[in-house]
């Protein structure tokens, strides 16, 4: 036989690429029910005020128009604010669709036309008569900034410290220092596109119950906020959302189209689906804009002395949306004197919302500019500068890293690049009519792990099966789980079936913060370890007595078998397992706990190098990111294909954050003016060229039983600041407002 | 969007009577901006009349006087690829490939795209002013975010601009738009097909109401030899013109006997200064000369807080559109400027 393969660490494929690419995958707003109905939103045309009377009836007159719920008509709901927070709820007080008159923020959802067809619902929703009261609103950050304070402190707080408190003396370290660099930099508005629009089928089932496909980062987040608003049991509220397409932090929160699919159905007593349309993607959670200011400082050894770094962001009149935005600078660099502040500015405007590496590619762009900045003023190469400055711990904390391989990360991918090639002298370096320009930028995020459930079930035909509540919002969730468990057991890939996005089965947390290997991971592992201990008690009292003598130590599995490590010939099957357990499948399930006191030591996180070269037509001002090279260290690579693919949608998005995409408001008239994918610009494929990924071997034994530190935010982190640092080096102008438009190098 | 009723025309004939049957109809082509804009509730005919399979007006076909002449229905991508459009109108051929997407460009037909509304914000949201969508109502551009907007022939009510590549080019070659209607057929010279805001910015063209775009014309001269097409954008492809430029030269060795320059993304309609082409005609084709004829092209160009840029990247990017020109092998697709 064969020695069995580690899954672990092998590019397999995507285990449901085939159905997804020929368009057999079904999304939440794929299943056509008996009788389904059409739900269609209507969104408030104003930015603040009241709504004074609200006409439905040219819209109900429509044959085929069954109702149209606004605030006045809306079925009596839970009262207390709790019952509307999810696991993402920020501090604050929940938004409640359908609520009340009062109008919150442009686009805020006001009504919900249900109709038999999509197209009905969608005519019968411009048939409305509105009169509202309007009143002064306010949505512009940087004009509201005098009005910055501090965050109020909740459940997210844990996963979303606050700033670390100051060190030494700021003000006189700075001031001393020969070399002293300050930056002010402004970050717009950027919101959630995924391919998937946002939708809810809600099937019916009577009696109380129901079916729910939800697009989601979090089948059970959706099913305690269906049932705790409507006053449900949890049993009988299932959330399922088997596929989605694209969330990136969109779909952490239950959005409204959720909440209005399950209030029709149960008000109508039938299915509903109600799916938002591109413009609507734009009337819920967002990044926030943010301004930053830094003062960094260091002396004449490029020693870094001194860090400030202040970040107001926006958050919207109800709730205390936080980023960890200004902690990132002291964890890479030890600095003496530190001073770092993070405050707010309620607008008139929806709470923001997570998006990828939320706060972390904010404040890194700040950070690594500055520091690329300083190196400048030091005359001092930005790689050594970083190397001077290397910490191999968190002083910001004074915990030593869990594992960091952010030096090979440096030294991998600048000898892969080509940095030793590299003029620092601004404008030096020209192709063609072309300026071109090197830069490159650190990457950090957190390594966390949550609770979560696995159970596994082993059956008679010697396969195993792994249930858990987790999604797959497109990282590859299913296939690397696949591996996890085809290890533990010693099983080939297509012997393992990994069953998931059901809110019956096993806990898992929302999918999110690049924790969800670590968290649902280290659950199957364990639950697999745990199979293994029970089939072998099992085939310990077979007859026959194979294993007299040998312990769970001695024994290994592989290929669907339980053998003496030491004497293959010693072996049972799993079949034979099965069949000795009188015909019944194994079925067990182990709940993984971080262990708190261990990871509390150590500061956890994933880091990256990148490196990034630009061509600028000086002339006319066009920027093309021709090459870029990103080094990762985090930890074990389960799946390198994947998670490659995770690094690349990362930087791809990081050239995106810097060159194309924004949210173009209208403060005037307290708007967002782009609200379709033609002009909300995302990068084309004429964008991207030559991208390269490096993953660096990094072993950490403490963050988790897999040693994993997850791949979904690290990819971008680094992008932004490696894209401006090198438009500076081409060009001597450092742009710090996002995305740069080509005009501003005229 | 709104129901409306969906007639299919045999013929142009048909198409006319059919919409003159009463109530608000709109003709329909390759819809790549109709349906949009229907599906935003902001157009909302009663019915539509399908020129799709109308006899005639699907071909490409040479002239007896030496030009071109594309039929109203032939697709955008069609008449891009097209063995002749390549040959001897090549500067038409890239304007199209600049514009929109293979996808749109497969159904949006050629008289179509001269009929493209404009994309401005302001335009494409109900719920705030804009002359151009209800008259009378204000302007939300000139007080809002107006990045994208025009620089030229303004107006108080008005600042959009016109969205089309291929319209630069056929501005750049002198074409005629054939047209027919309720009373008959007529021809209009390309300059004259698309109008300034004015204080009626409601109507984009001098298209007569009922009248069906049948064919554009081309004359014999494609500037074949000696042409460019610029466009500068927010990204390198999918995304409207901040500023394009179509350049046509006819050189003597190194001096220029006649030049052909349009914008576009900078006004209403496709830019065109005969003034600039006549002072260019006797020049040397130099950068120096091409700078001179653009200081005359974006004379009067007014900028609003968002996009006065466009002034400057205009004149730099006629300037290096005409340098391209000299050398046509230089052109890169989409947005990647060479010289």
């Amino acid at each position: 036989m064969e020695p069995y393969k580690s899954q672990i660490g092998q590019p397999v494929s995507r285990l449901e690429g085939h159905l997804k690419v020929t368009g057999t995958a079904r999304y939440a707003g794929d299943y056509s029910v008996p009788g389904l109905l059409y739900g269609y939103v209507i969104n408030s045309t104003i930015t603040k005020g009241k709504i004074i009377s609200f006409d439905t009836s040219r819209a109900k007159a429509l044959p085929g128009v069954l109702e149209v719920f606004t605030h006045e008509n809306r079925p009596s709901l839970a009262w207390f604010d709790l019952q509307y927070a999810d696991m993402d709820a920020p501090p604050g007080s929940p938004f409640r669709p359908l609520q009340d008159a009062d109008i919150l923020y442009n686009g805020q959802p006001i009504g919900l036309v249900v109709a038999e067809t999509f197209e009905l619902a969608r005519y019968a929703a411009t048939l409305m008569d509105i009169e509202y009261e309007e009143e002064a609103f306010d949505t512009d950050l940087r004009s509201q900034q005098h009005l910055a304070r501090s965050p109020k402190i909740g459940m997210a707080t844990m996963l979303k410290p606050l700033p670390p408190k100051p060190k030494g003396n700021f003000e006189k370290a700075f001031n001393a220092s020969p070399n002293q660099v300050s930056a002010e930099f402004f970050h717009g508005t950027e919101h959630h596109n995924p391919l998937e629009l946002f939708a809810t089928t809600t099937v019916y089932e009577g009696k109380g119950k129901l079916t729910i496909y939800d697009k989601t980062q979090g089948t059970i987040n959706s099913q305690m906020y269906v049932a705790n608003i409507f006053g449900l049991k949890f049993k009988n509220v299932r959330v399922i959302s088997p596929y989605v397409g694209g969330a990136f932090g969109s779909a952490l929160r239950p959005q409204y189209q959720l909440f209005l699919s399950v209030m029709a159905a149960l008000k109508l007593e039938r299915s509903v689906l109600v799916t938002l349309d591109r413009h609507q993607m734009f009337t819920f959670g967002h990044r926030p804009p943010t301004v930053q200011r830094t003062r960094f400082s260091a002396d004449n050894n490029g020693i870094i002395t001194a860090l400030n770094h202040l970040a107001i962001g926006e958050t919207s009149r109800f709730e205390d949306y936080t980023e960890v935005v200004v902690n990132w600078s002291h964890m890479l660099y030890p600095a003496a004197n530190t001073l770092m502040q993070y405050k707010l500015v309620e607008l008139d405007v929806y709470s923001p919302l997570d998006m990828r590496a939320p706060g972390g590619v904010t404040g890194m762009h700040a950070i690594e500019s500055t520091i690329d900045e300083l190196a400048h003023k030091s005359k001092i190469d930005p790689l050594q500068l970083r190397l001077t400055n290397y910490t191999e711990i968190d002083v910001s904390l004074n915990r030593p890293y869990s594992s960091k391989e952010l030096r090979e990360c440096y030294l991998q991918g600048a000898e892969k690049f080509g940095w030793d090639k590299r003029n620092p002298e601004p404008r030096s370096m020209r192709r063609g009519n072309k300026l071109v320009g090197y830069g490159m930028a650190t990457g950090i995020w957190e390594a966390n792990q949550l609770p979560a459930k696995a159970e596994a079930i082993l059956t008679g035909d010697g396969k195993l099966k792994i249930n858990s509540a987790v999604t797959d919002i497109g990282t590859g969730t299913l296939t690397v789980m696949t591996q996890i468990a085809a290890d533990e057991l010693g099983l080939p890939v297509e012997d393992v079936e990994f069953a998931y996005g059901d809110s019956k089965k096993p806990f898992a947390p929302i999918q999110g913060g690049s924790f969800t290997v670590s968290t649902v991971g280290s659950a199957v592992k364990a639950v697999g370890a745990a199979m293994r201990k029970k089939l072998f008690s099992i085939a310990k009292k077979m007859k026959g007595g194979v294993f007299d003598g040998a312990d769970l130590k001695d024994v290994s599995f592989e290929g669907g078998r339980v053998f003496i490590t030491n004497d293959r010939s010693r072996s049972v099957s799993f079949q034979e397992i099965i069949a000795a357990n009188d015909n019944k499948p194994v079925k067990l399930s182990k709940f993984s706990v971080p262990s708190i006191l261990k990871l509390k030591k150590y500061s956890r996180a994933a880091h990256s190098a990148v490196f990034v070269e630009v061509e600028v037509d000086e002339e006319l001002g066009v920027i093309n990111v021709t090459r870029a090279v990103t080094a990762v260290a985090a930890g074990k690579i389960i799946n390198p294909k994947t998670a490659r693919s995770q690094i690349l949608g990362g930087m791809i998005w990081g050239i995106s954050k810097a060159l194309r995409e924004e949210t173009i408001q209208d403060d005037g008239l307290g708007k967002y003016m782009n609200q379709n994918l033609s002009e909300y610009h995302i990068p084309v494929h004429a964008d991207i060229h030559e991208l390269d990924v490096i993953f660096v071997d990094e072993k950490d034994t403490v963050v988790n039983e897999l040693g994993t530190k997850g791949v979904g935010e690290i990819g971008i982190v680094g992008m932004p600041p490696a894209i401006t640092n090198a438009i500076f080096n081409a060009t001597g102008k450092r742009i710090n407002q996002l995305p740069i438009h080509f005009d501003m190098l005229l | 969007m709104n129901n409306f009723t969906y007639k299919r025309a045999e013929s142009i004939e048909d198409a006319l009577a059919q919409n003159n049957s009463g109530g608000n109809s709109s003709y329909l082509a390759g819809g790549t901006n109709l349906v949009d804009l229907m599906k935003y509730d902001l157009t909302r005919p009663d019915s539509l009349v399908d020129l799709n399979r109308v006899d005639g007006h699907h071909e490409i076909y040479e002239t007896p006087e030496g030009g071109l002449l594309l039929g109203a229905f032939v697709t955008n991508a069609d008449t891009a690829w097209h063995p002749i459009v390549e040959e001897r109108y090549p500067l038409l051929s890239k304007a199209i490939l600049a514009g929109a997407s293979a996808q749109i460009r497969n159904m949006a037909t050629n008289g179509g795209n001269l009929l493209q509304r404009t994309r401005c914000y302001y335009f494409y949201d109900a719920n705030v002013p804009c002359n151009k969508r209800e008259p009378g109502s204000g302007c939300s551009a000139i007080p809002g975010y107006n990045r994208i907007m025009a620089i030229l022939g303004t107006s108080e009510s008005c600042i959009a601009v016109f969205p089309s590549d291929m319209c630069v080019g056929l501005a750049a070659l002198d074409a005629t738009v054939h047209v027919e209607g309720p009373t008959g057929s007529r021809s209009i010279p390309f300059a004259d097909f698309h109008r300034l805001p004015g204080d009626t910015p409601e109507i984009d063209n001098t298209l007569l109401p009922g009248e069906i775009i049948t064919g554009i014309e081309l004359p014999a001269n494609g500037f074949s030899k000696n042409y460019s097409y610029l466009k500068l954008r927010d990204r390198n492809s999918y995304a409207f013109a901040l500023v394009s430029v179509a350049t046509g030269l006819e050189l003597d060795g190194n001096v220029i006997r006649e030049a052909r320059i349009a914008l576009g993304g900078v006004a209403h309609k496709p830019w065109r200064v005969r003034e600039a082409e006549e002072f260019l005609a006797g020049k040397t084709a130099d950068a120096a000369s091409f700078g001179q004829a653009a200081e005359i092209i974006l004379r009067g160009a007014v900028g609003f807080p968002h996009n006065a840029f466009k002034i400057e990247l205009a004149k730099r990017a006629i300037v290096r559109n005409c340098m391209m020109a000299l050398d046509p092998e230089s052109q890169l697709p989409g947005a990647q400027p060479s010289v």
